[in-house]
């Protein structure tokens, strides 16, 4: 369970983040959407305390992660995975050396990582490639290679800040297969930040809506697809999709 | 080959031989303190890793300061300090004190410059991955930044032997002294022009090698 207690994020006068709580169930696939500024990639990176926040705790099954410094913050991070609208994958190294990435800095036996890796690029249809640099695959690819480096070795948590945003549609369906896969075959907690309401719709189960650095309401989404959605946050999104802020399908 | 460089080979292989002690100190120092220095500098940048304004504003007056320096101004400045560390201030070991000062702030200014064409999301996932502050410097920084790493100490190389020819000033010799000794002093305009020809073949060598070695290390 992630909980998050009244959370409050400055940048000088700038009001990131204002008292914000919200509670994520284990094995939940959690949305966080909102317009541009609306604050929901620093409540993301929040949760990995990237950035810190001014007030307020982050709590992790019970434990506070605030205060955490050094060696255990590190291993703290190491059980929550994060994916990057813009890959971050490392143009030096070759597919393999970017996943084996977070093995080396766990310090796993390196007995072993190879299978992991491999196992890793499996799940994501990408072991042909293992070989290659980021330079050499499509956008589609980086963003599974960055799957299969965020899974490999084995999170409890993957914080997805818009993972699909510069993807074209047929390929963001494949990131969100992949994505409903690693929730479902591993359990693991995701955490899903977007501003495309359609990506938030086809896979999430509830979807915090963020505005001006605090949360707008909790929706769930029924496994129908229809979402019950107080009339407020409705006419909200609406306003949000007429203003062309949040994309729409 | 030219008859007067037969007649002076030993003069010039001797000369060639300084510069390149000179020369390699300078690269040494380069990257043992100038390449952590630059690092250092980089990430104590605002908005960096180890963000700290007193530290970062502080070394880097320092490292202007030195750069601000007119080398030979500096091989004299630094000659009390030469003295201390060598117990002379004459020779090649001693020109190799003002060479290497130069040399670790040219370079500590172009690492940081080259480590700042990092993507800053390579470091936020070095972070998120929980990477300590080596593991970032040695497995995400230094793989990303290697490329423009190499073309820096290719171009600090290359001044580090124009500011070896000033090191006759304190009898450190090299090929430029040699040049200016025997060429221009000695009214031998021939032997000045094929020392300027090596000099030149010695550089176009050393940045064939350097881009040569940047390319095929830059997979990005």
């Amino acid at each position: 369970m992630i909980t998050l207690n009244n959370v409050s994020k400055r940048f000088g006068s700038f009001e990131a983040i204002q008292s914000v709580s919200l509670s994520i169930k284990s094995g939940e696939i959690h949305g966080i959407i909102g317009a541009s500024g609306a604050g929901k990639s620093t409540l993301l990176r929040m949760i990995n305390l990237i950035e810190q926040p001014d007030e307020g705790n982050v709590l992790i099954d019970g434990e506070t992660l605030n205060h955490l410094k050094g060696k255990r913050i590190r291993q703290v991070r190491q059980s929550l995975a994060m994916i990057f609208q813009g890959y971050h994958l490392i143009g030096n190294k070759t597919v393999f050396d970017n996943v084996v990435m977070p093995l080396d800095l766990a310090k796993t036996p390196k007995k072993g990582r190879a299978e992991q890796v491999m196992e890793s690029l499996r799940f994501v249809g990408l072991e042909a490639l293992r070989d290659q640099y980021p330079s050499q695959l499509s956008g589609g690819q980086k963003q599974r290679v960055a799957f299969a480096r965020a899974i490999v070795n084995q999170p409890n948590v993957l914080l997805c800040d818009e993972p699909t945003s510069s993807l074209d549609p047929n390929t963001t369906a494949e990131v969100l297969e992949v994505l409903q896969r690693i929730n479902q075959e591993f359990g693991v907690t995701i955490i899903i930040v977007s501003h495309e309401m359609e990506v938030i719709k086809s896979i999430c189960e509830r979807v915090t809506v963020m505005a001006d650095g605090r949360v707008y309401e909790e929706i769930e989404i029924e496994p129908t697809g229809v979402h019950k959605m107080e009339h407020s946050a409705e006419g909200f999104i609406k306003r949000l999709k007429s203003s062309g802020d949040i994309n729409h399908a | 080959m030219p008859d007067i460089l037969v007649e002076y080979q030993t003069e010039i292989w001797v000369s060639i031989g300084e510069t390149f002690i000179m020369v390699g100190f300078s690269i040494l120092a380069a990257l043992l303190i100038g390449l952590p220095v630059g690092t250092f500098l980089f990430l104590c940048r605002k908005g960096q890793l180890l963000e700290n304004q007193v530290v970062f504003s502080s070394l880097n007056l320092i490292v202007n300061i030195i750069r601000s320096f007119p080398f030979l101004l500096l091989v004299i400045f630094l000659i009390p300090f030469t003295r201390f560390i060598i117990g002379t201030a004459i020779g090649t070991a001693a020109a190799t004190v003002p060479m290497t000062v130069i040399a670790i702030a040219h370079y500590s200014r172009l690492a940081e410059q080259s480590l700042l064409d990092v993507p800053k999301g390579v470091m936020e996932a070095a972070v998120s991955m929980g990477a300590s502050i080596k593991d970032i410097i040695f497995k995400f920084l230094y793989v990303e930044a290697r490329s423009a790493l190499v073309l820096s100490l290719t171009t600090s190389t290359i001044s580090f032997i124009s500011y070896s020819t000033i090191m006759g000033v304190v009898g450190g010799g090299g090929i430029g002294d040699f040049a200016i000794r025997y060429g221009y002093q000695q009214f031998r305009t021939d032997l000045m022009v094929y020392i300027i020809i090596i000099m030149v073949i010695f550089v176009q060598l050393i940045q064939f090698a350097g881009i040569t070695l940047a390319r095929k290390i830059d997979k990005r």
